[in-house]
């Protein structure tokens, strides 16, 4: 699947986006896999509480099952306006 | 409704007065502007901000819509730049037209409640010593959200 990332967590991974072959069924395990990975990724996902994901496109949380999701997508909240 | 996320200028006058004319049957316009503040001390030297460009068109489509039909407006206006910007540039407007002011008015706060922690834009700030700091959300900005 098709991870992006922006902002910070972008420049703490040291990659915009990346295509991930995972079996993981929940946001919450992919984030899991991402981290036992490298020290970027623990780094980029050390608090969760720090982070907003959206799957294809659309605002998600952390329990939300991957089924069907191409696109995930990790951010600090964000800062329009 | 227009939503515009671009990179170029754009020219408030004008636009104000475009959304003007297309809508004189409203009553009311109402619009807001955002600008790369000079800051009082630290050197600002630019603002850059990023966006997610799959999504960021479809979340304003979005919370304009919901505007639009929560306050019966006429019509609203969304522009909103990415990329670097110099203190005093333009970052973004919106612009709403209904029949009397109050709906303008509460319809515009509603955009710009909602844009600003939903439609998914960051802003980092270069500094002149180099320093490069992302700009934090606030939880006044969340909280704002309640209201609605």
């Amino acid at each position: 699947m098709d991870i992006l990332y922006f902002a910070w967590v972008r420049e703490r991974i040291g990659v915009p986006r990346e295509w991930v072959e995972t079996s993981a069924t929940t946001v919450a395990a992919l984030v899991e896999e991402l981290r036992g990975r490298e020290d970027r990724y623990a780094a980029a996902f050390a608090d969760l509480s720090a982070l907003r994901v959206a799957l294809d496109q659309e605002l998600s949380d952390f329990d939300a099952s991957l089924n069907g999701v191409r696109e995930v997508a990790f951010f600090p909240p964000m800062t329009g306006g | 409704m227009r939503v515009s996320v671009q990179g170029e200028r754009f020219e408030l006058g004008h636009e104000a007065e475009a959304f003007a004319q297309a809508n004189t049957s409203a009553g009311a316009i109402v619009t807001f502007t955002g600008i790369v503040r000079q800051a009082d001390q630290g050197g600002l030297v630019a603002m850059e901000i990023e966006h997610y460009p799959g999504m960021t068109h479809k979340a304003l489509t979005e919370i304009a819509q919901t505007a639009l039909e929560r306050w019966s407006l006429r019509d609203a206006l969304v522009i909103h730049r990415y990329g670097r910007l110099a203190p005093g540039e333009l970052i973004m407007m919106v612009a709403t037209a209904a029949r009397h002011r109050k709906d303008a008015f509460e319809a515009a706060e509603y955009l710009m409640d909602y844009l600003k922690s939903r439609a998914p834009f960051w802003k980092k700030e270069v500094l002149a010593d180099g320093a490069e700091n992302w700009v934090a959300s606030r939880a006044e900005d969340e909280d704002a959200l309640n209201r609605w």
